[in-house]
């Protein structure tokens, strides 16, 4: 069944949106929103609110019913695709399936300076009450920090042995992390290291799909922990651990 | 000083003391010791300036061929003396010959200090003339335009200066008191500071003096038309902090962020390096009148608000201690915390009222700055915008000095120019709804405020308690600070620190700390 946005009955397609004009305030800048919203595909868009920001910018807030509507069923989606699993579980996996201890090394890579999205998977404490990497057994973890290069994080993966490097980019102006992570990818190739690490990346602005489509193994984005990162990468380099077996088998 | 949570008076004299001793330690490694960086600022002082083709600063260059063939033990001041002295060219004349490859400092005879001192004192004295006017300037402003506390701050931070200036603008004609432009990141790192006008960064504008130059020429513009001075903030920090904090005090910036150990904590800079910078960038912003904002709020992004609070107390204690060391009165201390506690917490906001609280009955001369909630604001902006609410309440209920505004969409985004507009709305409205609340309350005896503020000032003394007992370098290589290890001989900046020769001059040091007496 198709589905239209919620407002307060099935299907009224209600949304709301907010924006500034670089313009000032008054029944030319309002004509002009509702000009806007109506490109966007919003038939009888409501000025709701409109304000004078400053010299020469305004601010508008503004509804509109949306006449479009999406089928979920025929929609896909693009996720994680491994089970998730609770710290404990993630310990026990290690334990059982994989029975060594696994590497991880990870950073905020570049001149990201922000240690906030590899400190809250990667630190004892971790975020929001799940501990980090840190804490789990059967896990190393190497926390790098924050503005590090991207040939510096491959030479401390391959000293320590890394199973799993872990990139953090939370500056996202100008689309710069987008060049930190390719990077990284286009160094790991031409060292012919990219198969040798299980390679994810999170950060603000990361989903899974766009980190497949840089050439990562999977992506993190807001609303992720530790748990999430661990149950993939855990579960990744058993199946990978199995494909081997069975290639040498054969 | 006011008393709403009866702490105890006797243990703040004694955590006093600890820092102290804690200071004196470093200190006297401070004192004899010189960083290519101090010399730098030296040359900047006398006003050299301009870069090479290669855009190699001019400063940089000199400092570098002494470091290489000459000696910088002795000061980079008596070298450029003796060349200007041998040449017989006055210092604008020779700096242009030395970019042209047509002078160098090495090969002369080096002047004693007397004469170092007086070679150099015409130049040396155009700029703290400079430095002396614009802080007249300043204060005569700031008493004449009305402004309340608590100020608020807001940050831009497009990377081109002139975008700046157009989001400044915007911004103070919404009510903001102070403009803080963003660095680029990385800029911290690197050891020298970029020239002219910029127009391209990351999170962040490149500082440098002409960029200083033009927002604080749009600031005042905008500011007079308002009838109100705003103040403009940079960052003394990283491998430049002394430098940044010439070229601020030249171009007439009011605050610089300036912490005793944020670069060895978050940037892995040498420790003996940040020492050393922090004192002189500190003597010269305390002669320039520039308020510094020091940087606990820092602490609790990485450690948890409630475990870590005595961290920021203590930290608070050692900044107070390093910026008196440097001669700065306390009320040019912008001593820094921040409202991170876990909102969802039960009695969240209770907690920081007493942390906030206790900073200002603790420092009641310092013009604390606040910082905002950050590390728990997610992308459900319309949550973030009530947090934020609570924060800018804490801010009028405690009296804090310097507001950093909260960003709906902190979380997300360097804020749209909307963002920053409603932010400043939201924060107006409350502190002027809650005006005179703070003279309206007292806190319960014993009850959870007072017993939690009384708690992390007892936590905060026994940790100054322990560093005192060991040493600041054990402290920061234990990681007692935002759970971050660093070791004494490693991070960046090493090979850049000196220990000076007994012949060490540093004519532009000597003024700075003879106006300072």
């Amino acid at each position: 069944m198709s589905i239209r946005p919620y407002g307060d009955t099935l299907n009224d397609g209600k949304v709301q949106l907010s924006f500034t004009l670089p313009m000032d305030a008054g029944a030319h800048g309002i004509a002009c929103a509702k000009e806007l919203a109506r490109q966007m595909g919003l038939p009888n868009p409501e000025v709701a609110h409109c304000e004078q920001m400053g010299e020469g910018f305004s601010f508008y807030v503004v509804y509109g019913m949306v006449p479009f509507s999406v089928n979920p069923e025929q929609v896909e989606v693009h996720q994680v695709e491994t089970q998730a699993m609770t710290m404990a579980q993630v310990e026990a996996f290690i334990r059982e399936r994989l029975g060594r201890e696994i590497v991880f090394v990870g950073a905020s890579t570049g001149t990201d300076a922000h240690t906030v999205g590899i400190d809250a998977i990667m630190n004892m404490k971790g975020y929001a009450g799940h501990y980090g990497l840190e804490r789990y057994e059967g896990v190393r973890a190497y926390n790098l920090g924050s503005q590090v290069p991207n040939a510096v994080l491959i030479r401390k993966a391959l000293e320590v042995n890394a199973d799993v490097l872990l990139v953090s980019q939370t500056v996202t102006q100008k689309d710069i992390h987008l060049k930190n992570l390719e990077e990284l990818v286009e160094l790991l190739e031409a060292e012919g290291l990219r198969g040798r690490f299980l390679l994810l990346c999170g950060g603000a602005r990361i989903t899974h799909e766009l980190a497949k489509e840089l050439g990562y193994d999977a992506g993190f984005g807001p609303g992720s922990y530790a748990s999430d990162v661990a149950s993939f990468a855990v579960q990744e380099l058993a199946a990978r651990q199995d494909a081997k077996t069975r290639t040498q088998g054969n | 000083m006011t008393d709403k949570l009866k702490l105890d008076r006797a243990l703040i004299a004694q955590c006093r003391e600890d820092a102290n001793t804690i200071a004196l330690e470093v200190q006297s490694m401070i004192d004899r010791h010189t960083t290519v960086s101090v010399e730098r600022s030296a040359l900047r002082l006398m006003g050299v300036d301009g870069v090479d083709d290669f855009e190699v600063p001019l400063p940089n260059l000199m400092v570098e061929e002494v470091r290489k063939d000459g000696d910088l033990s002795l000061g980079i001041s008596a070298y450029l003396a003796g060349a200007l002295e041998a040449s017989g060219l006055q210092l604008p004349e020779f700096c242009e010959a030395y970019l042209a490859g047509q002078a160098g400092l090495l090969g002369h005879p080096l002047p004693d200090r007397e004469r170092t001192a007086r070679v150099l004192a015409p130049y040396l004295s155009v700029s703290f003339e400079r430095i002396a006017r614009n802080r007249r300037y300043r204060e005569e402003q700031l008493a004449r335009s009305n402004h309340r506390e608590p100020q608020v701050y807001v940050i831009v931070a497009t990377g081109n200066i002139y975008e700046d200036v157009r989001q400044a603008r915007s911004a103070v004609s919404a009510g903001a008191d102070i403009i803080a432009v963003i660095r680029s990141t990385g800029q911290s790192l690197l050891d020298y500071v970029p020239y002219g006008a910029t127009t391209e960064g990351f999170g962040g504008t490149m500082a440098t003096q002409e960029n200083f130059r033009i927002m604080r020429q749009a600031l005042d513009e905008v500011g007079a038309a308002c009838g109100r001075y705003i103040q403009l903030v940079n960052y003394a920090s990283g491998l430049c902090m002394p430098e940044i904090a010439a070229i601020g005090a030249l171009e007439r910036l009011d605050m610089m962020l300036n912490d005793s150990m944020y670069g060895i904590i978050f940037r892995d800079i040498n420790m003996q390096r940040t020492f050393v910078d922090q004192y002189f960038s500190r003597s010269l912003n305390a002669l320039a009148g520039i308020i510094i904002n020091t940087g606990e709020d820092n602490y609790l992004t990485t450690a948890d608000a409630v475990e870590a609070a005595h961290t920021v107390l203590a930290s608070q204690f050692i900044n107070e201690r390093f910026a008196l060391l440097a001669g700065m009165p306390e009320k040019q201390m912008g001593l820094g915390h921040a409202f991170e506690i876990n909102p969802e917490m039960e009695d969240s906001f209770l907690l920081e009222i007493a942390q906030a609280q206790m900073a200002r009955e603790i420092f009641p001369e310092a013009p604390l700055k606040y910082m905002p909630p950050t590390k728990h604001s997610t992308g459900n902006i319309f949550q973030t915008q009530a947090v934020d609410t609570l924060f800018n309440a804490a801010t009028s209920m405690t009296g804090q000095s310097i507001h950093l505004l909260a960003m709906m969409t902190e979380a997300i985004h360097t804020p749209f120019l909307s963002d920053r507009h409603l932010a400043i709305k939201n924060a107006r409205m409350v502190h002027s709804a809650l005006r005179h609340f703070a003279d309206e309350i007292s806190f319960k005896e014993g009850g959870l405020i007072q017993t939690r503020a009384q708690t992390v000032l007892r936590q905060a003394a026994a940790l100054l308690r322990n560093i005192a007992a060991s040493s600041l370098f054990d402290a920061l290589e234990q990681g007692v600070f935002a759970d971050v290890k660093r070791r004494r001989d490693s991070g960046k900046g090493l090979d850049g620190v000196l220990e000076k020769h007994p012949g060490y001059c540093n004519p532009a040091m000597d003024h700075i700390r003879e106006a300072l007496q």
